[in-house]
């Protein structure tokens, strides 16, 4: 298809105004309950920001990492400190340095990813998982000196205006959402993405061809890290309202890692589709323990299904689909699109025949 | 001085055996990458699938102990098959990296299954061997030592020399290592695949058992289990993923390292530094030999 605007096809931007004009003018007028927006959309669109870090690191890079927790931690406790000592900063610089200091994390810990790769670069991840975590959790500093253990996020403050409603909330992220997903596809279109990509298919192939390992794979690195640490700002800030370290135990890194494949490894609109799946999944088994079954099935037992359930839809996937809904929902675009065309060049060579 | 030496010693030997319990983990995760080269993500989930099934058959059936034992042996010996069937076999061609995922998928199985037939709650394990020092060492030696410990020691020891023997001087033994050395080759040759991977999962569940029933007598039997058992992983860079004494020393050195750092340097930074610190040993580790120390070479072919 011919670039209609920079290198966009007429399809690329189709797409951005469908899903800007679903997002900023539909979902506000149609949805007003504000559980959809506390519990649903603005995680929604947290997590979909961490999986794309996570993407970038696995899906694009390749390197095998388990550690979004921490970096997300990383971030929160960056926010809530710049904007406690450093007001000056405002949110939107808050929310781009502890981006960054998120990122020295993501360099730190990516390091061994230039010598190791597979499980052994996982359980150098899981060092920054553990450290980021203890880390905070031990020196007073970073909580202020709070003995409660769960601190209460600022409120968010934007050119002196207060984000303090639901709706409003998801507004400050669905617009940092919507940058850094842009900013992400931009990149993984790019050069920056090529090379990511070339390290992933065959990292000595793509050294030999002039690809810097070293700067392909920390940039990845410090990328997904950045993508991370904004997350958990804005989980932390958004969705908990509140910042415990507990929050961001390896549990929630698992979860993204699930996120992340079981919606489409090497995709953007995957980390959407898995952080949607992950998240709305509990809620509609938690809906039919409570409609089907009137309450009868105990609740522990239903998560311990849903354990379950995503343990066995990550076997199946990695099975019969390895690169996850993003390409399940790709195949049944293309089977659509094939079948009428090929049915009508039967019939047309079928009508020149007789 | 003397006291001091005493105390540094009794940290020693207490981390080291309870680097054995380590030890008793990464035991399964060696065992299956030995023969299929696949790393079994899953193995912590499987410690605790299986103590939970034996505590829970013990409490819940009032099956006596040594029945429940060989019932939970059995209930592993069962998902060794599944997983052959229904994991494995789909993803004989498939790249390292998607059967790690897979078996990460199948750990979220297991503590599911696990969780929802016996429920969430901690559950004690009394296995007769209490988690106290041995009053004869203490008197004669000046250490506490707790008899636990030693009786972990002692199982990994066993354990570790019946594996041995298996792997080097039978027949199944050899057949294990052709097929980890090169699946296609030692199919070819009529080593029958399936048989292998069902004897090789079906051991790693059996000594999932025996360690979580040791884990379980120390710490309860709950969902954290799983969690200690990922501090296998350093156990297994640094011990090697495919030697068995490896996973003995990783286990030895990991224990060691984290009590006498906890107790020595850890007051200094708020304690708890036990959480991190055999990871951070293990990048180490990583950057000056990636193969660990037993294991074999790295060769990647271009």
């Amino acid at each position: 298809m011919k670039p209609v605007f920079m290198t966009y096809t007429k399809k690329d931007l189709i797409n951005l105004a469908v899903c800007m004009v679903l997002s900023v003018l539909v979902i506000p007028t149609f949805i007003t309950t504000e559980y959809w927006y506390t519990s649903i959309l603005i995680p929604w669109l947290c997590l979909a920001l961490a999986t794309i870090g996570q993407q970038i690191v696995m899906g694009y890079t390749g390197q095998l990492a388990l550690g979004a927790a921490g970096f997300m931690a990383a971030g929160a406790f960056a926010m809530f400190n710049l904007i406690l000592r450093v007001p000056d900063l405002g949110f939107v610089g808050s929310l781009i340095v502890s981006g960054l200091i998120a990122a020295a994390f993501g360099i730190l810990f990516g390091l061994p990813s230039l010598k190791v790769r597979g499980i052994y670069l996982m359980v150098a991840t899981l060092a920054s998982q553990f450290f980021i975590i203890w880390m905070i959790d031990k020196f007073g500093w970073f909580k202020n000196y709070d003995s409660s253990g769960i601190i209460t996020a600022q409120d968010i403050v934007i050119l002196g205006k207060p984000f303090t409603t639901p709706l409003a909330m998801y507004f400050v992220c669905l617009a940092v959402t919507t940058v850094l997903t842009l900013l992400a596809m931009n990149m993984a279109r790019g050069s920056t993405g090529r090379n990511w990509m070339a390290v992933r298919d065959m990292d000595i192939a793509a050294e030999s061809m002039g690809v810097s390992l070293l700067r392909t794979k920390v940039q990845a690195f410090a990328i997904s890290a950045f993508y991370c640490g904004v997350a958990g700002a804005l989980f932390a800030f958004c969705y908990l309202k509140s910042l415990e370290p507990v929050a961001f135990d390896i549990k929630l890194s698992f979860k993204i890692l699930f996120m992340c494949i079981l919606g489409g490894l090497g995709t953007i609109n995957g980390a959407f589709i898995g952080a949607a799946f992950i998240l709305l999944f509990p809620v509609l088994l938690n809906a039919i323990g409570n409609n089907v079954f009137h309450g009868a099935i105990d609740a522990t037992i239903i998560s311990s299904i849903e354990q379950v359930i995503f343990g066995g839809l990550m076997i199946i996937f990695m099975i019969y689909e390895p690169l996850g809904m993003a390409k399940l929902w790709e195949n049944i675009k293309q089977k659509w699109k094939t079948k009428i065309p090929s049915s009508t060049n039967l019939k047309s060579s079928l009508s020149k025949k007789t | 001085m003397v006291d001091e030496l005493l105390f540094f010693m009794e940290v020693l030997v207490g981390g080291l055996l309870a680097g054995t319990m380590y030890s008793l983990v990464a035991l399964g995760f060696v065992l299956i990458f030995k023969a299929s080269a696949t790393f079994n993500f899953s193995q912590g989930a499987m410690v605790f699938f299986s103590v939970l099934a034996f505590v829970g058959f013990m409490q819940d059936f009032n099956i006596p102990f040594v029945l429940a034992f060989i019932l939970a042996a059995l209930l592993m010996v069962v998902v060794g098959l599944c997983t052959e069937r229904f994991v494995l076999r789909p993803l004989m061609n498939a790249s390292e990296d998607t059967v790690l995922m897979a078996t990460i998928g199948l750990g979220y199985v297991l503590e599911g299954l696990a969780q929802a037939a016996w429920g969430v709650e901690v559950r004690r394990l009394d296995l007769g061997i209490g988690d106290f020092p041995v009053p004869w060492i203490a008197d004669n030696l000046k250490l506490f030592i707790s008899a636990l410990d030693i009786t972990a020691g002692v199982v990994a020891a066993i354990m570790i020399i019946g594996l041995f023997l298996l792997f080097k001087y039978t027949k199944i033994g050899l057949g294990l290592r052709a097929v980890a050395d090169d699946a296609g080759a030692a199919s070819s040759i009529g080593i029958p695949l399936k048989h292998i991977m069902l004897l090789v999962w079906s051991a790693a569940g059996v000594v999932a058992l025996v360690a979580g029933c040791m884990w379980g007598a120390r710490a309860g039997v709950q969902f954290a289990l799983v969690d200690l058992a990922l501090k296998a992983l350093p156990v297994l860079i640094i011990g090697g993923f495919s030697s068995i004494p490896g996973a003995i020393i990783g286990g030895l050195i990991i224990g060691a390292v984290e009590k006498v750092l906890e107790v020595y340097i850890g007051p200094f930074f708020g304690g708890a530094i036990e959480g991190w610190a055999p990871y951070v040993l293990a990048i180490f580790f990583l950057l000056y030999r990636p193969e660990g120390l037993f294991g074999e070479k790295i060769i990647r072919r271009v």
